[in-house]
């Protein structure tokens, strides 16, 4: 603190830059668009595992302003498909070793997850993902209320609701993090490797030679490059278009909010895939409430009062104690949803154009897995097992992954 | 977006409307190939502008079709598909 003092008084700034801005060159090895947990990992890994550091990651606003900086935080491995489970299980143990990895705190608090059944249907289907999961080594069970209630005495566990809670599906590997840190702590670290990160940058056109990506045009000039990473969530549609990828994907608005700070009180995750509803308590004391997207595509980031009303009314529902108090603030971020809930990662019919899109809801927390799998892909050319399932080619082939244990989607 | 306009039954409130995806060209049946079909089941333009769309309305129960603007949520027009 004296040193925080002291700083403020003779007006230097005690603190470096966590990453510096440079010029943008002529030409780089592999441009990555999109500045948010996805491409910042990308650009991570490839500069310090595969040593790859002539890349550019380019942002139209700055960094972590897209869905990075908009999601509830949740992090969690605990899906329905083999293929998801694998692949979100290694991005929970990537977290887990983020802050080390990273040296920088990420604030990852795994408090335990719990996933709310509210009818007999339900209660099927999480012991059905208990079993998947467990058979994959992921810790997740199912308990029913005298345990939830051990865990979250706050719930409403009687049988006055229109829902009661019957089950829940936990799982203690889950939790919160820190978003704001991760993309940062990735900037950080990708800067510290030579990567350059170009915030308010861009991306006006894609240049095509012969099926080949040539280069990238910005609102900053030309980019010469033979790789361009697209990892731009919900505006991936707009940049497919412009090397001319045709991409199965709309574009929805996915609304959060949170309360007032309050004492804590609740130091799990609680989610009811029932009522539509999330909530976790994060460390200001404010309650972090997220519900399921828009009902229509849109790229508009308005909030809506319908959205808060239902919301509000379902957590009531779980939490009665809380018909007091107050919303301080609701915002909205564009999520690119895919008709399989899974997104789609690797090569397109353009050479040299690939694509880390389809993240809808679910995106965030799997941010280091995708970012290590999509550097290990550029770097040897090689789709690694885990990405496999997830090629834009599975429609045409007609094997869609159908992940229904995402969030904010009805099923 | 909070009001919509129903062919049938004038400005309602959009709770009452059902979403059903941007107009996409059906293939002729006799000439789909994997491709065209999976074009045609999965591929969107998800444009950032007017876009044309399907709504149903519960109350009456008509499909129709909005041209929205997908951004600032602006209707310009809603129609019934003209007959052929």
């Amino acid at each position: 603190m004296w040193q925080l003092i002291r700083h403020g008084l003779n007006g230097k700034k005690p603190f470096q830059r966590m990453w510096r801005t440079h010029t943008l060159k002529d030409s780089y090895d592999v441009v990555i668009i999109g500045g948010g947990v996805h491409g910042l990992a990308a650009a991570y890994y490839l500069a310090r595992d595969h040593g790859i550091t002539n890349v550019a990651v380019l942002e139209k606003r700055y960094i972590g302003s897209g869905g990075s900086g908009r999601n509830t935080t949740i992090i969690r491995s605990n899906y329905l498909t083999p293929e998801g489970v694998a692949f979100y299980d290694e991005s929970v143990k990537l977290y887990e070793e983020l802050s080390l990895d990273l040296n920088f705190n990420v604030m990852f608090s795994q408090r335990g997850h719990l996933t709310l059944a509210h009818n007999d249907s339900s209660v099927r289907t999480m012991r059905w993902r208990a079993e998947v999961n467990q058979i994959q080594g992921v810790n997740s069970r199912l308990i029913y209320p005298d345990e939830i209630a051990k865990l979250c005495p706050h719930l409403d566990l009687s049988d006055h609701p229109r829902y009661p809670i019957l089950a829940a599906l936990y799982h203690p590997p889950g939790g919160i993090i820190r978003h704001d840190a991760v993309v940062w702590g990735y900037a950080r670290g990708a800067d510290q490797r030579g990567v350059h990160i170009h915030q308010m940058t861009e991306v006006t056109g894609i240049d095509v030679e012969h099926g080949r990506v040539a280069g990238v045009q910005t609102s900053r000039g030309k980019i010469k490059t033979g790789v361009v990473l697209n990892a731009t969530a919900g505006w991936c549609t707009l940049i497919a278009d412009m090397a001319g990828v045709r991409l199965p994907i709309t574009t929805h608005p996915l609304q959060a909010t949170v309360t007032e700070a309050l004492k804590p009180f609740l130091d799990t995750v609680i989610v009811s895939g029932s009522l539509h509803v999330y909530v976790s308590q994060s460390d200001r004391g404010e309650l972090v409430m997220g519900a399921s997207i828009d009902p229509y595509t849109s790229y508009s980031l308005d909030s809506t009062l319908g959205f808060l009303e239902s919301l509000s009314g379902h957590m009531i529902e779980l939490f009665p104690f809380l018909s007091r108090v107050k919303i301080l603030r609701q915002w909205a971020g564009v999520c690119d949803m895919t008709v399989d809930y899974s997104p789609i990662m690797g090569y397109t019919p353009v050479e040299g154009f690939l694509v880390d899109v389809g993240w809808g809801t679910y995106g965030f927390k799997a941010g280091p897995v995708s970012g290590k799998r999509m550097a290990e892909l550029i770097a040897t050319h090689k789709t690694p097992e885990l990405l496999k399932p997830f090629r834009l080619s599975r429609f045409e082939e007609g094997r869609l992954v159908g992940e229904k244990g995402a969030a904010s989607v009805g099923h | 977006m909070i009001l919509l306009t129903c062919p049938n039954c004038g400005q309602r409130n959009v709770s009452e409307f059902r979403f059903g995806g941007e107009t996409v060209q059906r293939p002729s049946p006799t000439e789909t190939t994997r491709a065209t079909w999976a074009e045609y089941l999965y591929m969107r333009k998800n444009v950032l502008g007017v876009q044309s769309e399907w709504w149903y309305h519960g109350a009456c129960g008509c499909w129709f079709i909005a041209e929205r603007h997908t951004k600032t949520q602006e209707i310009l027009e809603t129609y019934f598909l003209p007959e052929k």
